[in-house]
């Protein structure tokens, strides 16, 4: 059941990332990576991470897709015209890339034994809950992070408006 | 008579499917005959019969729409994005259609089939059942969102807009407004949620032991502004708008559009139930004693749900008649400086009495 779990929405993830880069239209790229974030929710399920699943559907393809949605919309911006992109891009892109996925395969099945392993079936049951952990986790060792964050947060909307409101 | 043997997951999912079908045609059915008590409601307000010819006091009437909807033309506009056009009508359905399944319906009554037990009041218990509901809302809003754009009509354009700028505004208020109650009952499961209220009838419901009555007036007016109903109906305004972001639709593709409104009344009725009214356990309580079988005991529970959700159907259908529209920039800063400002007092309210009594 994982497995299948794993293979159909890790397949679409990997599916709506290409159609991403491949589609000529802003706002058929913007669905394709809503696709994305909700094929990564299915998986964050199946792993056992109900709360980040749900985050990730309510933050990520709920408000801020539907933002880019919106202001695409709102633009209606014409289809992308072809350009032979920057020859750095290529140069330095493909082996990054094949960098990157050679490194994160080798520490993988180098540490495969060090990883946990979650169950579905005991989540889906109520055996475990984790987010009573992430919260307790969140307001007694990470406290001051999360707070740090918040008011990051809260400076970037004060700039915002600030940004946004037009002097006389 | 052949033996079948089923894994225990064979039989697991079977039984889903079943309740999963059995759910379905309910709510489809509900749906259709909440829109013929909508407009027989709305005539009687506005001192008219509604629809009464076609069976005894028009019941049939939904049947005839469906008939009349499903055979006329469905037109494509030659400029319209052809691929979104069509999924547009899929999404709003859909995603108004998903949240029924975890909403519980009747008291817990499990019943072991091959070794599996299984819920039969309950399509699926969600351990995080709130989030669920939550997020499919915020997914809903894709369909009126392409439907406008993909129209390419600018009064539909407007139409998603305006549906889409009111719907993110509104889904915080309305967020927050359910903060209080997973306060106090600890838990984001619905069953769960359900259980905390059910101690002593209707004064231990949310709405008054709890003294959640500012939530729940934050949840009433976001539900009617995510629902596109009546006073915050903008989206569809018909005097300035055509019909809004579905202008362009005909046949069984506005059908659709039309039956995920109904449906999404239904959920958010259902969602107040459960969160403020006690969901399908009785207001008496323990005053009146346990008459009848069990099999009475199942079913009364079921009774009250329905009867709770629709009284606030009928509500919606009442707000309808009454209220005038809103202007936008009324709704916005309604939404904005008015709900989100006490949504956040009742959270830092709800808290510290909680955590006050420890």
């Amino acid at each position: 059941m994982q497995l299948a779990l794993f293979l159909i929405f890790g397949g679409l993830a990997v599916a709506g990332a290409i159609n991403l880069l491949l589609q000529k239209h802003p706002i058929n790229s913007a669905l394709s990576l809503v696709v994305v974030m909700m094929s990564l929710a299915v998986l964050y399920w199946s792993l056992g991470a109900e709360f980040l699943a749900a985050a990730q559907v309510i933050v990520y393809s709920g408000a801020i897709m539907v933002l880019f949605v919106f202001v695409i919309m709102l633009l209606n911006s014409g289809e992308e015209e072809n350009t032979h992109g920057s020859r750095a891009a290529y140069i330095a892109g493909f082996p990054g890339a094949a960098a990157i996925f050679c490194l994160l395969s080798f520490v993988f099945l180098s540490e495969s034994k060090a990883l946990g392993v979650a169950n579905l079936g005991g989540q889906l049951s109520q055996a475990t809950n984790n987010i009573v952990e992430i919260s307790s986790v969140l307001f007694t060792k990470l406290l001051l992070p999360f707070e740090v964050t918040s008011v990051l947060i809260l400076v970037a909307i004060l700039g915002a408006v600030v940004l946004a409101r037009k002097e006389q | 008579m052949s033996h079948i043997h089923l894994s225990p997951f064979q039989t697991y999912l079977l039984l889903s499917l079943l309740k999963m079908a059995v759910v379905l045609v309910i709510t489809l059915t509900a749906v259709a005959y909440t829109v013929l008590l909508e407009r027989k409601v709305l005539g009687r307000i506005q001192n008219r019969w509604g629809p009464s010819r076609v069976g005894p006091f028009g019941l049939l009437q939904p049947l005839a729409d469906g008939i009349k909807l499903f055979l006329k033309e469905d037109l494509l506009p030659l400029a319209a994005e052809r691929p979104l056009f069509i999924i547009a009508p899929i999404i709003a359905l859909t995603c108004s259609l998903i949240s029924i399944a975890v909403v519980p319906f009747g008291a817990l009554q499990t019943i072991t089939v091959n070794g599996v037990g299984v819920d039969i009041f309950n399509v699926a218990n969600v351990n995080i059942g709130l989030l669920v509901i939550l997020g499919i809302t915020s997914i809903g809003v894709y369909g009126i969102a392409l439907s406008g754009w993909s129209s390419n009509n600018k009064f539909a354009l407007l139409g998603s807009l305006r549906a889409t700028s009111q719907m993110i505004s509104y889904e915080l208020a309305l967020g927050l407004s359910l903060v209080g109650v997973v306060l106090r009952a600890q838990s984001l499961s619905l069953r769960d949620i359900v259980a905390s209220q059910s101690g002593h009838g209707a004064a231990s419901w949310n709405v008054f032991g709890g003294f959640q009555f500012v939530a729940f007036f934050i949840y009433l007016m976001a539900a009617y502004a995510e629902t596109n109903r009546s006073p915050f109906d903008l989206p569809e305004a018909e005097s300035e708008l055509v019909a809004g972001y579905h202008t362009e639709y005909s046949s069984m593709k506005f059908a659709m559009f039309f039956m995920a409104e109904y449906a999404n009344m239904i959920t958010v009725s259902c969602v107040a139930t459960l969160l403020f009214f006690g969901g399908p356990s009785s207001p008496f309580g323990s005053l009146i004693p346990a008459f009848g079988g069990p099999i009475i005991a199942a079913i009364l529970p079921i009774f009250w749900f329905v009867a709770k959700v629709l009284v606030f159907l009928l509500l919606f259908i009442w707000v309808r008649g009454t209220l005038p529209r809103f202007r936008y920039d009324q709704l916005m800063a309604f939404g904005w400086k008015f709900l989100l400002p006490i949504a956040m007092v009742n959270i830092l309210v709800t808290s510290f009495i909680l955590a006050w009594r420890g």
